[in-house]
């Protein structure tokens, strides 16, 4: 293993019955940095982290997660880890204060350690206000705070973020990610996963999920430049048009409509991407205007769980 | 890894937070005894009295007569009939006229010297168990006869004697063993939901990510009900006490003894059912299912004496028959700890190995 790493996988698998979850998958995730799993829901991305902190026994491979090797070394690694399950699983009817102060005696700190990290954590996750009201009257952001605040309680050194942000909404996402990169600035490893494109690019390093596999791996800055595809954008008057007329097209991987534009992605393997189009367009007798533009996060996520599907299709 | 009390306490204190919130279980901690208790002691009469009885009294001798005049004494009985033969007898009963037929044959006090044979003979109708049971009282009477029977002692064996109840109050039977039928109800139910609820809330799956140990887990679920339970012991005794004068014979404290080892014993298997269980809806049924043959094969119900013998292994491997003899035996015969271990023994073994079964079931994983 390597010691930059946190954590390491090689094969992993898991079956559950005639489905595969999780299929082979390979992981080296360099410590004090946010890597992301992004995926569609079903790509396997809660079941990987359960695997990682030992919660779900693989069917094949190997995991190591801060040099304890899983499942055997599960116990040990509780004390390292952190986990923010995707639902809310905290106590309901115990009060903020109370949550807290049960997970502090759980991880079995002192009595002073308790109460400062308690204090510290309700200032970093503005919850001092809310120290009295019972954790299932709380807001869909302040449930988040409150389940980051005791997942990082213990200090661990591995963060495992399972969807956290799926239930609020963007001002808050924001600072639950400035809160992340604190975390990391302070020697905290973290891994996230999301379906939301926003937060994957904001990664150092990422890993796109497709049907249990691995579909593209990096950082999010040379998927977008080592895509498989151009994107070509397409203005008209009638948008619906140009994607009936280019949809199912050879070379064309797929077309999204942004208002009045049409958003087309085409293989690489079509040196003249824009015109290309273009002429389908001209021979579809539809006027339009086509410009080729940078490729998004969401158009490497497209062009990568395509190539899958017809791959699987194959 | 060091070990800590910190952890337990902290599941401990936790679940005596949320019980204190969850104001529908704290009724029932209070409700339950207290309805059933009025339940079992005011509208639940068990009571046999007074069944129709005729006489087919073929001997005609001052033995016989004095039999039938003593077995109407204990009120059991009234005899309402005199007939002649034993068909006539079967054909009462078979009318519904009467509940029980006493045929004295004329060879009466012949067979009262052989004990190698009844004396007398009871047609009872048996389809009613009360009156079943009721009758066999009155054939142990008859055998109190025919046992080494001595002219000279003769008045004294016609004698009936209850002594742990003699006026015939079913409350006072009953009080004991309810304090058994609704700990069996409530404790096993607070404990086989408790660990299905958190994972059905999704707690679990944060905790089982936590240093916090599987015995340190059920332990922490188990004692703050072992004080519950107490309470509740103390509030049947109270009302057994002041509405139906329940006394207690024994020792107070051997009560509350053999009590937390029952109470222990059945949230242990509380939590056996909460690791097989997949939803709290689940592990009402299953706690259903254990409930019923505890309050129909322990005792507590119908006599034990009367089961078939299959019924009777079954009621052995239930703490509720075990817990009926105890508490039954301290406070009405005022029996010592000493001369009922065999039963302690029983729901201690019957507590060890449901605990060990579910710290074993239990897995801090999902899968």
């Amino acid at each position: 293993m390597n010691p930059d790493n946190a954590i390491e996988s090689t094969n992993l698998t898991k079956r559950f019955g005639a489905l595969t979850a999780v299929d082979h998958i390979n992981l080296a995730i360099p410590r004090k940095r946010i890597y992301g799993f992004l995926g569609p829901n079903g790509s396997g991305k809660s079941t990987t982290i359960r695997m990682l902190c030992g919660l779900l026994t693989p069917t094949e491979g190997a995991i190591n997660v801060l040099n304890h090797d899983l499942p055997r070394e599960a116990e040990t690694l509780k004390q390292k880890i952190g986990y923010m399950t995707q639902r809310f699983s905290l106590y309901e009817d115990l009060t903020v204060h109370e949550n807290l102060d049960f997970i502090a005696r759980i991880y079995c700190m002192p009595k002073s350690q308790r109460h400062s990290r308690i204090d510290d954590a309700m200032q970093t996750y503005r919850l001092a206000e809310l120290a009295r009201q019972f954790a299932g009257t709380l807001s869909g952001g302040q449930r988040q705070r409150l389940s980051l605040a005791a997942a990082t309680l213990h200090r661990p050194e591995l963060l495992l973020l399972d969807e956290p942000t799926s239930a609020v909404d963007p001002q808050t996402r924001r600072d639950f990610w400035d809160k992340l990169f604190q975390l990391v600035d302070d020697g905290t490893t973290i891994l996230v996963s999301t379906h939301y494109m926003d937060e994957a690019e904001r990664c150092h390093n990422l890993a796109i999920l497709d049907h249990g596999r691995i579909v593209a791996d990096g950082e999010p800055e040379s998927l977008m430049q080592q895509m498989d595809s151009y994107v070509v954008e397409v203005e008209s008057s009638a948008p619906r048009q140009v994607a009936q007329a280019l949809q199912g097209l050879s070379n064309i991987i797929s077309v999204t409509q942004l208002g009045a534009r049409q958003r087309v992605l085409v293989n690489k393997r079509q040196t003249d991407a824009k015109d290309h189009v273009q002429r389908l367009l001209d021979a579809a007798h539809i006027e339009t205007e086509c410009y080729a533009t940078h490729p998004s996060l969401e158009d490497v996520f497209v062009t990568v769980t395509n190539k899958q599907t017809v791959a699987d299709a194959v | 890894m060091t070990g800590c009390f910190t952890r337990l306490f902290a599941i401990l204190g936790k679940e005596v937070q949320q019980l204190s919130r969850d104001r529908l279980t704290f009724g029932m901690i209070v409700g339950i005894p207290i309805m059933q208790i009025l339940l079992f002691g005011y509208a639940i009469n068990t009571d046999v009295r007074h069944l129709s009885a005729a006489v087919a009294n073929q001997a005609g001798t001052q033995l016989s007569r004095q039999l039938v005049a003593d077995m109407q004494a204990t009120q059991v009985l009234d005899v309402v009939q005199q007939v002649t033969t034993g068909s006539e007898l079967k054909t009462l009963l078979d009318r519904g006229e009467i509940n029980i037929g006493i045929l004295i044959p004329a060879d009466f006090e012949r067979r009262l010297q052989q004990n190698n044979r009844p004396s007398a003979q009871l047609l009872i109708d048996g389809s009613d168990p009360a009156i079943l049971s009721t009758a066999r009282a009155l054939t142990n009477m008859e055998f109190q006869l025919r046992s080494g029977i001595k002219p000279a002692r003769q008045q004294e064996l016609f004698e009936v004697r209850n002594y742990y109840n003699p006026e015939r109050r079913s409350s006072v039977f009953v009080v004991p063993g309810l304090i058994g039928v609704i700990l069996t109800m409530t404790m096993v139910l607070f404990t086989a939901v408790a660990i299905v609820r958190e994972r059905e809330r999704g707690n679990l799956e944060l905790l089982i990510n936590t240093p916090v140990k599987t015995s340190e887990l059920m332990l922490g679920k188990i004692i703050p009900y072992i004080v519950i339970g107490l309470i509740q012991v103390t509030l049947i005794l109270l009302l057994g006490m002041f509405l139906f004068h329940v006394p207690v014979t024994g020792q107070v404290l051997d009560v509350y003894l053999v009590s937390i080892i029952f109470i222990a014993a059945n949230l242990s298997l509380g939590l056996v059912i909460s690791t097989i269980a997949k939803n709290q809806f689940q592990a009402m049924q299953m706690t259903f299912f254990f409930f019923l043959p505890s309050i129909l094969l322990s005792g507590f119900m119908f006599p034990f004496e009367g089961m078939p013998r299959a019924a009777q292994y079954i009621a052995e491997a239930l703490p509720l028959t075990h817990f009926v003899r105890l508490i039954r035996g301290i406070m009405l015969r005022g029996a010592e700890l000493t001369q009922l271990s065999t039963d302690i023994y029983a729901l201690l073994v019957f507590m060890l190995i449901t605990m060990s079964f579910a710290i074993l079931r239990f897995k801090k994983r999902l899968d």
